[in-house]
């Protein structure tokens, strides 16, 4: 029997995230212990932990759409064949990935660290996976859902976002310091703001499929929600970089975009009490309960993200664990949260097979020591930050005594990184084990 | 929501998106006030910065990692300067490896780092809030840190 490719992308994105949060780990205890296994030391570990996270967020999102989109919403993959060498790039460029890093070949840029020739593998996979993605879709006669335009937009802008983010290889970039650092981060923001777009289809979607009701999906408000992710998307990226001295109007831009956030963050709120008393009336459903956990973690988080966006705020965290903070609660707690919900749907799906109770429970034991104790990680990583951060304007101290400073808040981080992937193993688990048996 | 005005909105910020990067390309990010260091040791000095991923550990105007500090103006910082910085990377400390550089990739790193310290001010420790929540500073020339 053909085996689902889909099955694939997802295996290979948990054993990523899995392997990208050890390097995680690993590296928040070089934190604290510098001469802490100097085999792979902190320099190596950092772009190891960033690169394997992303690729479990596009592996799994990615393997998440071609079955959503083939089973579940009336149309037929244009190509059946695209999706297996998608994958081989994908695993072939990650292998040469993970080989550069560990061998010490660097040559790119943060959250790119590996050489820039590996750029033109993923750049091609990411053209097949459009072409297959929009000849599929348009050939969708009824209107589409959110989710549909989502996807779309995500694969549109992660392809041109992320050719941007490789500008600085033209001297007329690279030279110039300024404008490099500010199109790294123009790319960088809106690349992240293209796998939410994957991220958050595939939520709605889970949410439309579990409850058998398109309405949200096609709902006026969904779409307005959805223009204003895209502005924010398009113009939002300037809040990383306020005090880069490029032009003032790009600041004044960005802040104000920014505040649009608010609407957002003004319709959660509204909506809350209503939300949250319907979810819980399905919190049984694993997927469902990973999606309410995503829910709070986004109120948290956007509540952040937009006081961090705020320029008084902003020039006492820019730099600090804060922006680590903002990073790590929306990796975990958002996007992990929605696409584990994603894999917890999908593989019992394709092996057929349903999670006996217990290992439902181990699940459930899992997801609720993930979601505690990164809210103790996220706790010091914000209060590591503002004091970092105020430390820094007072300048009294050595950047040396700062960091004996915040140490013990670092070691809080390293402690929680390790429950937190305790948790995750005990999620992950019993779906792994589908896949052993489904693919033997 | 009709599908021609989805496709319109779309357009439009589609269309918005690429204007808006070929201005911040252009106009966004002519200001350059160091652009008398950029040589050829400093452009080589940047691409060594990458190769070495010394990202990883530092930060130029506080982007990177947070293992070792901010080296924007590490040349001009009180206390520290060229003899620091050079002894620095050719001996390495508890915290930074010891890389084994060349005498001319360290005049390379040093010439990018003296470009880089010519360009702005970070971190900003002397500035003004304003009412509305902006901030205002004063560049490097301005001593403003």
């Amino acid at each position: 029997m053909k085996k689902e490719i889909s099955i694939y992308f997802v295996l290979f994105g948990i054993l990523a995230l899995l392997g990208g949060v050890l390097f995680g780990i690993l590296g928040a205890f070089q934190f604290i212990y510098p001469k802490f296994f100097t085999l792979i030391p902190f320099l190596k570990c950092r772009p190891l932990h960033v690169s394997l996270v992303i690729a479990w967020i596009f592996l799994s999102a990615i393997g998440g759409i071609y079955y959503y989109l083939s089973k579940y919403c009336n149309v037929k993959l244009y190509s059946n064949r695209l999706p297996s060498i998608h994958l081989w790039i994908f695993i072939l460029t990650g292998i040469l990935v993970i080989g550069s890093y560990l061998s010490g070949r660097f040559g790119g840029r943060e959250y790119w660290e590996f050489p820039p020739i590996l750029a033109v593998p993923i750049i091609i996979s990411w053209i097949l996976f459009g072409f297959n993605y929009f000849k599929t879709v348009f050939t969708k006669t009824e209107p589409w859902p959110v989710y549909i335009w989502m996807w779309g937009t995500g694969i549109f802008f992660f392809l041109f976002t992320y050719l941007e983010s490789n500008l600085w290889v033209f001297s007329y970039f690279r030279d110039h310091l300024v404008r490099d650092v500010t199109v790294q981060w123009k790319s960088n923001g809106s690349l992240v703001g293209s796998w939410n777009m994957l991220i958050y289809g595939t939520a709605i979607f889970l949410m439309d499929r579990i409850k058998e009701d398109d309405t949200i999906a096609k709902s006026r408000l969904a779409f307005i929600m959805f223009f204003l992710g895209l502005i924010n998307l398009i113009f939002n990226w300037a809040h990383h970089i306020y005090i880069v001295p490029n032009a003032v109007w790009v600041r004044y831009i960005a802040y104000g975009i920014s505040m649009t956030e608010l609407l957002i963050l003004g319709k959660i709120i509204w909506n809350w009490k209503r939300n949250l008393t319907k979810a819980l009336t399905d919190f049984h459903i694993l997927s469902i309960r990973f999606i309410v956990a995503s829910d709070v973690w986004i109120l948290l988080n956007l509540t952040l993200s937009i006081l961090l966006s705020i320029p008084a705020i902003n020039i006492f965290t820019h730099g600090t664990h804060l922006t680590v903070a903002h990073a790590m609660g929306s990796t975990i707690g958002i996007n992990t949260m929605i696409l584990i919900a994603s894999c917890l749907f999908l593989i019992p799906d394709i092996t057929r097979h349903q999670f006996n109770k217990f290992q439902s429970r181990i699940i459930s034991i899992g997801f609720w020591i993930m979601n505690i104790v990164l809210l103790f990680f996220w706790v010091a990583l914000i209060l590591a930050g503002y004091f970092k951060g105020r430390l820094v304007v007072e300048d009294k101290l050595t950047f040396q005594e700062i960091m004996l400073q915040i140490n013990p808040y670092l070691t809080v981080v390293a402690i929680t990184g390790v429950i937190i992937f305790t948790g995750m193993l005990m999620i992950f688990l019993p779906p792994l084990k589908f896949i052993r048996n489904y693919l033997r | 929501m009709k599908l021609n005005t989805k496709r319109f909105i779309s357009g439009i910020l589609i269309a918005s998106f690429f204007i808006y990067s070929i201005v911040i390309y252009t106009i966004g990010t002519s200001v350059d006030k160091g652009e008398d260091f950029v040589n050829a040791q400093a452009k080589n000095g940047k691409l060594l910065f990458q190769k070495k991923n010394c990202i990883a550990c530092h930060q130029i105007y506080g982007l990177g990692g947070f293992m070792g500090p901010d080296l924007t103006n590490v040349i001009s910082a009180n206390g520290k300067g060229p003899v620091f910085v050079k002894t620095l990377l050719q001996y390495g400390s508890v915290r930074m490896p010891n890389y084994k550089l060349t005498e001319t990739e360290i005049n390379d790193l040093m010439a990018f780092l003296t470009y880089a310290d010519k360009t702005g001010v970070s971190p900003v420790k002397k500035f003004e809030i304003n009412y509305d929540g902006t901030v205002n500073w004063k560049s490097k020339d301005e001593k403003g840190n």
